[in-house]
């Protein structure tokens, strides 16, 4: 039965359907009222036998699942943007051990400076830690997702992320229908951990690697990620059947069929796509979208099936790999390598910057009428940035490539070249 | 668990780093050895006192006793008598206190009475060896000889066998019931002796006996007379006379007067003060040349007499005796510690003065025989005792040594192998050494001779425990009585008192090097006990920790072979 | 109270073992079927104290929990030497994650035996000093502070050991290391009020608090065997020599550490609940003269010059601990005093 609920608490239910033994909580927003949900489901008793430790750093937290996961017991955490790097170290560990623990993380910036708000910098940071990360749009999502996260993670022995938009979802109140524990019981197995620290059948686990076989675990470790490639999509029609939703998967197209401009992104974002996608239809262009909700392992053979048609792609990302610019695009770039297909990057909703159905109107229609740059920071407050860049010359002379870069958001010939 | 298998490279199962052999990093191995400790390097009659030891810290006492009868048949009688320089050369002086191995031997000693233990000879060889002189040298000799077989004579004048064990040191010291059961365990060995037999030519005696060799240890039985210029009326008698006199009996108690003076510093001196005392003299005062630390007597005995009232005129020669006087001239000590005249005279009162001044041997006995080399009133012999007579051995106070009960015993052992020896025909100049048996367990490495230095110990690991003292009988049954002064440990403390012994040189089982080594390259093998470990050289990286470790330095670093 | 001592058995209790005693009154490391949770092949050094260390502490956890054990071990030598793949010398369930997180990965296994609810397992956390006292402090206080069911051993050879012997914050002043070199005014490791990670670990009143060495293996066994007894965040301070590290020679391991005890630089104590409950003596007080050099580490303190003040300082130090918990003095008469028995 479908109720109002935060976000939060959405995640938090529906993950205590899931009956994780170890939940390890250290505050950080936009993560917290999970944890917090959590620490009271068990402290009362609702949620039995399940461990709430209250650690001291997200880096002991992913250091406590890490231990937990090892001896067996399901294990979960959430956190957020500084939290999530203060854990990195921690991340790649347990990808690397092979502990299916499932995190949330509240996508939000990563300081300095410092901004508590939403976008996807934290995740993507940790694109290559070897966890899965899985981008949902809503919390109905939210919820489901997780459910199909400890499936997968424990099936492929694999530690799953399920990223959702800070505050935009968890803390919006939305109607969501919880997973119904029982079916979550048929839905996920047991954990049968592919190693344990158990003195019956003693092991040593985290073994010093040299030369002679890193490459080879390497190799192994991407091996077993590709997996979940096919595994994601059975999971997700596997809990279609059993809960009557589509939620999760690899990607999700939207009105794309036939569609000569499609817009790629992931998150919350893809409902005001969505809607815009409508609009412009409406108007008669051939505009679709497709929701990315697996990031990693990247999907790349779907990507291109999807996207084939089209002739130009406008990647809207939460995202900024300084120094390159799109890291979504990079990768939408690869998949459609050989394919005539202009792919444009815009860089979007940093630091909770809101993007507006009008932004988007214009961005699309500047992608339908083939006047949209390589690169576009949505939104970008061209003068203030042309003003402190014009105080910055005065230090320091730049060279032409960040000249050619700001040409390509257009401030170079706003700025008149003076 | 799932069928699914662990993770390639990051879980590994355990114990598999056996497959790497860390020994080929070694550039020293180590070795277990045996080594000799120097309370049985410093032992006259070659006890290997660290073994037998070994056996009494474990409440084997027969073993440890029998340890002893391979080198010595006086376990109860040296436990008493004898000046253990075992324990003046025990490492654990250096620690805390030397070992009380005496009292932990007369223990043994007494056990072996008590219990009534035996030993048990070889079969008879057909040999026939003639021993003259029953004191503890001959005694010694007979006793190994008849172990090994021989038939063996011995011939003593004296009434009773022992020597100065009986007629010498008295019965405060040495109780007679002590001295007749171990001399009588070597007569149930089947030595014949022949008492109150005086050998006046042993060349005779030897060829009418038909014997096929002899062994000589007559002792020193001769008064070396000091000249002390004397009235006709002083009494002056001489300290072994005396002694014996007390011991025979017969001529009833010698008649000494009430102030006795004792002219000697050496352990006769002693002996004869602290008789004084018990024949009733109210005073006993030692007249000595020089100073306390120059005294010939053991500082205990000399303790011992102190404690019983005897007293003592050091640095004092008596110049002149008459009748209840002594005229003392004081001396004094030159740059090299000898006494020299001051001309400073004083008087002492003495009713008599007991002359201690040493013994010499009576050689007649070897008179024409040929080959015989003297020196000093000794008799001159080679490495296994023989005389340069062929044939002709000789041991105890007759040859040039120091003349202890003990140093007696070791003459008669080494004297009975080289006889054993010389009679099956085997020519060697090679002495009979301490350590020559083989390890008991047959396991373990081979004895050396090499003694063990504190230094090569690791004390740390020894228990912090003075030794026990041994309880004495009280002050006036001592000056009254010739009750034994000197009381035995009980089993406890002799117990305590064995495991004092730090095993200098030789494996005690403590387990250390098995728990010491970081490569887990020690392996205890069954079973138990000293020496059952070996070296896992597979894995032994040679770091030297259980050689460092070792708290006896029974394990020795080697350089690798290449 | 910590070890027992067996007085009158000649090496008493101080060797491993001894043949005059009941197996049962020997140490755990004399014992012939002992765990030998690291066994060998390992890689360490020759004679390095932290791998002797490690299993004489795992071992006798091993025997107080009759087997139900599991380690987590930080980056470090000690994890290093023993699990480099193919090979693991572990033969008890035995996880590394990091360098800095193994105190909260006991935490986390701990968490989930609790969930289990299995009261049987028990857990440790071990590392070297830098994965303890420094870059793991944090993991290792909120461990102490939540109380978790752990007992965290640190194996202490006050230095980053592993990466080659660089400075870390259980250095103690004027010992070179390779970012304390011996050059300059001051050579050596600067002079600091130091880190004392078992004070401090007594200050988070946990229930159970000790410091032992390698060199005295029946102290060191008493204390596992009494901290695995006891449920809750535990700590043991291990102080290990490393030949490499310090410049001596690899047989000299156990001594060096004797030697640290001896001269009072390191205090054996332990403790709980916020106090010192019990010290073990100096048998033979020793100068740490005699300690320094024995250590290349220390050899700028001697030659080409001899540092008379800075030797004088140290030894002040080792006086101070001394005076502080009571270290020397005739046994029986300092509250603190170690518990003797007399054998028969
Ligand atoms: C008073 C006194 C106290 C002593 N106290 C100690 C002590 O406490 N500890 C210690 O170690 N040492 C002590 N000694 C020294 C020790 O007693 C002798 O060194 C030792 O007894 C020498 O042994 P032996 O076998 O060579 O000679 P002896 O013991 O002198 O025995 C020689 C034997 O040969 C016999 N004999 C001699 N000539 C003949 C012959 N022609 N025919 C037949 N028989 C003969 C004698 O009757 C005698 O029985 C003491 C000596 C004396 C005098
Ligand atoms: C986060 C992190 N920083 C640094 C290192 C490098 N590192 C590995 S082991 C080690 C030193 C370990 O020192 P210690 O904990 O004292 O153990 P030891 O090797 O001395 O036994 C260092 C610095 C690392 N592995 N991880
Ligand atoms: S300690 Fe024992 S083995 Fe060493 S010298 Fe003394 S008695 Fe002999
Ligand atoms: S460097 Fe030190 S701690 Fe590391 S293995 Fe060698 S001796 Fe042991
Ligand atoms: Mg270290």
């Amino acid at each position: 039965m479908p109720e109002q609920l935060e976000g939060s608490q959405a995640v938090a239910r529906t993950v205590a359907a899931c009956r994780p033994e170890v939940i390890c909580a250290y505050p950080i927003s936009p993560q917290t009222h999970i944890v917090e949900a959590l620490s009271r489901l068990v402290k009362s008793g609702a949620l039995h036998p399940c461990e709430f430790v209250n650690v001291e750093s997200e880096y002991a937290a992913m250091s406590v699942a890490i231990g937990a996961s090892a001896t067996g017991a399901r294990a979960y955490t959430a956190t957020a943007s500084q939290g999530l790097l203060y854990m990195a170290e921690a991340l790649y560990n347990a990808s690397g051990l092979g502990l299916p623990i499932v995190m949330t993380v509240a996508n939000r910036a990563i300081g300095a400076p410092i901004n508590i708000w939403n976008d996807h910098s934290d995740s993507m940071s940790q694109r290559d830690s070897g966890w899965i990360q899985l981008y949902v749009e809503s919390n109905q999502e939210a919820a489901d997702v997780h459910v199909q996260a400890f499936r997968i993670a424990e099936a492929l022995s694999l530690p799953v992320m399920v990223c959702m938009d800070g505050f935009i979802l968890t803390h919006a109140v939305e109607r969501v229908e919880l997973p119904d524990p029982d079916r979550v019981d048929a839905f996920l197995p047991a954990f049968e951990p592919r190693q344990l620290l158990d003195p019956s059948a003693p092991v040593t686990i985290g073994a010093m690697v040299g030369p002679e076989a890193y490459t080879e675990v390497r190799y192994l470790a991407h091996y077993k990620q590709m997996q979940a490639l096919d595994l994601i999509p059975e999971v997700a029609a596997a809990f279609q059947q059993a809960f009557g939703r589509a939620s999760g998967g690899l990607l999700r197209p939207y009105r794309s069929s036939d569609a000569e401009t499609i817009v790629v992104a992931l998150g919350s974002v893809l409902g005001t796509i969505e809607d815009c996608v409508d609009q412009l239809r409406d108007d008669g262009h051939r505009i679709g979208a497709v929701g990315l909700r697996t990031f990693r392992p990247w999907p790349a053979e779907e990507v291109r099936r999807a996207l084939e048609g089209a002739r130009h792609v406008i990647v809207l990302e939460k995202a900024l790999s300084v120094g390159i610019g799109g890291i979504v695009a990079q990768n939408v770039h690869r998949a459609l390598e050989g394919l005539p297909i202009t792919v444009h990057t815009v860089i979007a909703g940093l630091g909770g910057r809101p993007i507006t159905m009008a932004s988007l109107r214009s961005l699309c229609e500047r992608g339908l009428a083939g006047t949209l740059p390589d690169t576009t920071f949505l939104d970008l407050e061209e003068a203030l940035v042309d003003a402190e860049i014009g105080r910055m010359r005065g230090g320091r002379r730049s060279g032409p490539h960040a000249e050619n870069m700001l040409r390509d958001v257009g401030t170079v010939g706003a700025a008149g070249l003076t | 668990m799932s069928a699914l298998p662990t993770p390639f490279a990051i879980t590994l199962d355990v114990g598999s780093s056996r497959a790497n052999h860390t020994g080929s990093w070694r550039s020293e191995r180590p070795e277990y050895v045996r080594l000799t400790a120097p309370c049985g390097a410093g032992c006259p009659a070659a006890e290997d006192v660290q073994q037998w030891l070994y056996h009494a810290e474990e409440g084997g006492y027969e073993a440890a006793w029998r340890k002893i009868m391979e080198r010595n048949p006086f376990p109860a009688v040296c436990g008493r008598v004898c000046y253990h320089p075992c324990e003046t050369a025990c490492n654990r002086g250096q620690l805390d206190d030397a070992v009380g191995i005496n009292s932990v031997e007369r223990f043994l000693g007494d056990q072996a009475i008590a219990h009534g233990w035996t030993v048990r000879a070889m079969p008879p060889s057909g040999r026939r060896v003639l021993v003259v002189g029953a004191g503890p040298s001959g005694l010694s000799a007979a006793y190994h000889l008849a172990l090994l077989g021989h038939h063996v004579t011995v011939r003593d004048m004296a009434p009773a066998a022992g020597g100065m064990m009986r007629y010498g040191i008295p019965k405060y010291r040495l109780p007679r019931e002590v001295l007749d059961a171990e001399v009588q365990r070597i007569a149930d060995l089947g030595v014949v002796f022949e008492l109150g037999h005086h050998v006046g030519d042993v060349v005779a005696e030897q060829l009418d006996g038909g014997f096929d060799a002899v062994f000589l240890a007559v002792g020193a039985q001769l008064p070396q007379r000091t000249y002390v210029p004397a009235g006709s009326a002083a009494k002056i008698l001489d300290a072994i006379a005396l002694l014996r006199d007390v011991e025979d009996g017969s001529a009833g108690p010698p008649l000494l007067g009430r102030r006795v003076a004792v002219y000697g510093g050496g352990n006769t001196a002693m002996d004869a003060a602290r008789t004084a005392k018990r024949l009733g003299a109210d005073e006993a005062v030692i007249v000595y040349r020089r100073t306390r630390d120059h005294m010939p007597a053991h500082e205990s005995e000399l303790q011992e007499a102190l404690e019983e009232g005897v007293q003592v005129r050091w640095l004092s020669t008596i110049a002149h005796a008459d009748a209840g006087t002594l005229t003392i001239e004081r001396m004094e000590l030159d740059e090299h510690g000898y006494p020299q005249p001051t001309g400073r005279f004083e008087e002492l009162e003495a009713d008599a003065v007991v002359l201690a001044t040493g013994q010499v041997s009576d050689l007649s006995l070897l008179d024409g025989v040929p080959g015989i080399e003297r020196r000093d009133h000794a008799v001159t012999v080679d490495a296994n005792l023989m005389t340069g007579h062929p044939g002709l051995f000789a041991g105890g106070d007759m040859v040039p040594a120091q003349r202890t009960v003990t140093v007696g015993i070791g003459h008669g052992r080494r004297a009975a192998h080289g006889i054993d020896r010389w009679l099956r025909g085997i020519e060697t100049e090679a002495p009979v050494e301490l350590n020559d048996s083989a390890s008991e367990t047959g396991v373990g490495p081979q004895p050396s001779l090499t003694e063990v230095p504190f230094e090569r110990l690791n004390p740390w690991y020894y228990s912090d425990a003075p030794r026990t003292v041994r309880d004495q009988l009280d002050a006036v049954r001592r000056c009254t009585t010739f009750d034994e002064v000197v009381l035995g440990l009980d089993e406890s403390t002799a117990l305590f008192e064995a495991r004092r012994c730090l095993s200098c040189g030789n494996c005690l089982a403590c387990d250390n090097c098995y728990g010491v080594c970081p490569d887990n390259a020690v392996v205890k093998l069954t079973p138990p006990g000293a020496y059952a470990y070996a070296f896992d050289l597979d894995f032994c990286k040679g770091c030297g920790l259980c050689a460092q470790e070792c708290p006896c330095g029974a394990i020795e670093m080697h350089p690798e072979p290449i | 109270m910590t070890a027992t001592r067996l007085k009158y058995f000649q090496t008493g209790s101080f060797a491993a073992g001894n043949r005059l005693v009941e197996p049962s009154e020997r140490s755990e490391q004399a014992a012939p079927g002992r765990a030998n949770a690291i066994t060998c092949g390992h890689r360490a050094c020759q004679g390095c104290g932290e791998a002797l260390g490690a299993r004489y502490a795992l071992d006798a956890a091993m025997r107080a929990t009759g087997g139900e054990l599991i380690a987590a071990n930080a980056t470090g030598c000690l994890e290093v030497f023993s699990t480099p793949y193919p090979e693991s010398s572990w033969q008890l369930p035995w996880i590394h994650s990091l360098f800095g997180n193994a105190a909260a990965v006991s935490t986390g296994i701990a968490a989930a035996l609790r969930a289990k609810g299995n009261t049987r397992t028990r857990v440790i956390g071990q590392g070297g000093d830098g994965g303890t006292v420094d870059i793991g402090f944090a993991c290792l206080s909120g461990m102490f502070e939540r109380g978790d069911d752990v007992l965290f051993i640190c194996y202490d050879n006050e230095a980053y050991m592993n990466t080659g012997v660089q400075r870390s914050a259980a250095t103690p002043p004027s010992a070179r290391t390779a970012t304390t070199q011996a050059v300059g005014e001051a050579p050596g490791a600067p002079w600091g009020q130091g880190k004392n990670a078992p004070l401090i670990a007594l200050a988070h009143e946990i229930p159970y608090v000790a410091t032992a060495t390698i060199a005295d293996l029946r102290d060191l066994e008493a204390k596992v065997e009494r901290a695995m007894q006891i449920r809750g965040a535990r700590y043991l301070h291990v102080l290990v020599t490393c030949p490499l590290g310090w410049g001596t020679a690899s047989g000299d391991a156990i001594r060096v550490a004797r030697l640290a005890v001896e001269t009072g630089i390191f205090p054996v104590w332990e403790g709980g609940d916020g106090e010192v409950t019990a010290v073990t003596r100096i048998r033979h007080r020793t100068p740490v003269e005699e300690y320094l050099k024995l250590q290349t580490r220390f050899r700028h303190l001697f030659t080409p010059v001899r540092d008379d003040a800075t030797i004088a300082r140290i030894q002040a130090r080792a006086d101070r601990n001394i005076e502080r918990f009571g270290l020397v003095g005739e046994a029986g008469q300092h509250p603190l005093d170690l518990h003797e028995e007399g054998g028969s």
